[in-house]
C-alpha cells in the first residue's frame, strides 16, 4: 500500500477539535489519588518495564490545577469522599477520571459502613479499570481506551452511579453537604 | 498450673478478679472495672511486673455470642437448607462467667513488659446499660487513641479521658459501627446517594 509522502507538503488541513484531541491524548498530565494497595500496580505500570511514558502519561502532577486526568487508585471511604470530590472540582476543564481497581469501580468486597460503593456515585467516571488490583497490562488497556475517548473529544459529565444502581439501594438520606 | 504472675494478681486483687485463664502460655485475667485502675497501676509500677507497654486496647461486643447463628437462604439454596447451612447453636469457646445481656461488652487490654518480655491480657466485662470504664491515659499515653477508637467503634465511654472524640469516623456519623446491632447495610455517606 502506497503511503503519501507528506514531507514535501507545505500545509495540511484538519478540524481544530480533532487536532486538539490528538494533542491532548498524548500529553496526559495525571493526578494520582492513591489510597490503597492498587498504588503498587499503578507504580509498576509507571516503571520502565511497562513504561506509561510511551502513551504520554509519564508525568504525574501532584496539583489538581495542573492535571488533566484524575487517577483514583484504591479504596475511597465516606470520610475521604469530600476530599476526592474537592480535588476533582479543583481540576481545570477539560478533565477526565479513571477509576482504578474494583474498590473505586464498585466498592469491591468492602460492602460495609465505611466504603464508598463506587466513586461514580460522587463524580463522573470516564474509564473503569477493574481488578484487585488490575495488572499493568490491564491498566495500559484502560489508558488506551482513555486516549481514544480524549481523542474523540468525549468526556463524562454526570455521576452515573445513582442511575445504574438498583432503585432499592438508593435513598434520599444524606448526612450533610461538605462542599 | 496457674502462672505465678496470675496467682500473684489473684492474691493481691482478689475482690476484683473474676477469673484467670492460661492457654498455651497466654495469660488472661477477667477483672471488674472497679479494680481496673488499681490493677493497671500495679502492673506498670511493680518492678517484678514492669508492664511498660500497652500493646493493644480493643473491645468485643458479645450481643449475639453463643446464640443460634442462621445462614441466610439464598436463591440457590431455598429452604429446606442443606445440612451445612442448618442453624446450630454456637458453642462458647471459653467460659466468660457472665451473662450475655448483663455483661455485653468486653474491653480487652494487652500488656507487654519490654524488660521481662512477658505479656498479660486483661478483660473487663461491661454492662449493656452502662458501658464505661476509667481511662488509662494517665498511665500509658498510648491509650489515648486506642480509647478513642473503641469509643468510636463500640460507644464505650472512658471516664476521665482528656479528649474523647471519634477517631476514625466523621463527626456526623450516627451510632457505632462495630456494635452487633448496627445494621449491616446502613450507610451514612457524606456525599452522593445512600448506597
Amino acid at each position: 500500500m502506497a503511503v503519501a509522502d507528506t514531507s514535501k507538503l507545505s500545509w495540511m488541513t484538519t478540524r481544530v477539535d480533532a487536532a486538539l484531541g490528538w494533542a491532548r491524548k498524548f500529553s496526559i498530565f495525571q493526578y494520582p489519588f492513591v489510597t490503597a494497595c492498587c498504588g503498587m500496580e499503578y507504580m509498576a505500570t509507571a516503571t520502565s518495564h511497562y513504561d506509561m511514558d510511551r502513551f504520554g502519561a509519564g508525568f504525574p502532577r501532584f496539583s489538581p490545577r495542573q492535571a488533566d486526568v484524575l487517577f483514583v487508585v484504591g479504596t475511597i471511604s465516606h470520610k475521604m469522599a469530600p476530599v476526592l470530590r474537592r480535588v476533582y472540582d479543583q481540576m481545570a476543564e477539560p478533565k477526565w477520571v479513571v477509576a482504578f481497581g474494583v474498590c473505586t469501580c464498585t466498592g469491591g468486597f468492602y460492602n460495609n459502613y465505611a466504603t464508598v460503593q463506587g466513586i461514580d456515585t460522587i463524580m463522573p467516571v470516564d474509564v473503569y479499570i477493574p481488578g484487585c488490583p488490575p495488572r499493568p497490562e490491564n491498566v495500559l488497556d484502560g489508558l488506551i481506551k482513555l486516549q481514544e475517548k480524549i481523542g474523540q473529544g468525549q468526556q463524562a459529565t454526570e455521576p452515573p452511579g445513582a442511575a445504574i444502581r438498583p432503585a432499592h439501594l438508593l435513598a434520599s438520606h444524606r448526612v450533610a453537604s461538605h462542599l | 498450673m496457674t502462672a505465678p504472675l496470675l496467682s500473684a494478681l489473684q492474691q493481691r486483687f482478689a475482690p476484683y478478679v473474676r477469673s484467670l485463664q492460661e492457654y498455651r502460655g497466654q495469660l488472661t485475667a477477667v477483672i471488674q472495672r472497679e479494680g481496673l485502675v488499681a490493677i493497671a497501676q500495679h502492673l506498670k509500677t511493680d518492678p517484678a511486673l514492669a508492664f511498660d507497654f500497652l500493646m493493644d486496647l480493643t473491645a468485643v461486643d458479645y450481643l449475639k455470642f453463643g446464640k443460634t447463628q442462621r445462614s441466610a437462604p439464598t436463591l440457590k439454596t431455598p429452604s429446606p437448607l442443606p445440612y451445612y447451612m442448618t442453624p446450630k447453636p454456637v458453642a462458647e469457646t471459653w467460659n466468660r462467667q457472665v451473662q450475655h445481656d448483663e455483661q455485653r461488652f468486653d474491653v480487652v487490654y494487652h500488656f507487654f513488659s519490654s524488660h521481662y518480655h512477658h505479656r498479660l491480657r486483661l478483660r473487663v466485662p461491661l454492662a449493656a446499660a452502662d458501658p464505661s470504664v476509667p481511662t488509662l491515659t494517665s498511665l500509658w499515653a498510648g491509650a489515648n487513641w486506642f480509647e478513642r477508637e473503641v469509643y468510636d467503634m463500640f460507644g464505650i465511654t472512658f471516664t476521665g479521658h482528656p479528649d474523647l472524640r471519634r477517631l476514625l469516623m466523621y463527626p456526623e456519623f450516627e451510632g457505632h459501627p462495630l456494635r452487633k446491632d448496627y445494621p449491616i447495610d446502613r450507610r451514612q455517606p457524606l456525599l452522593g446517594p445512600n448506597v
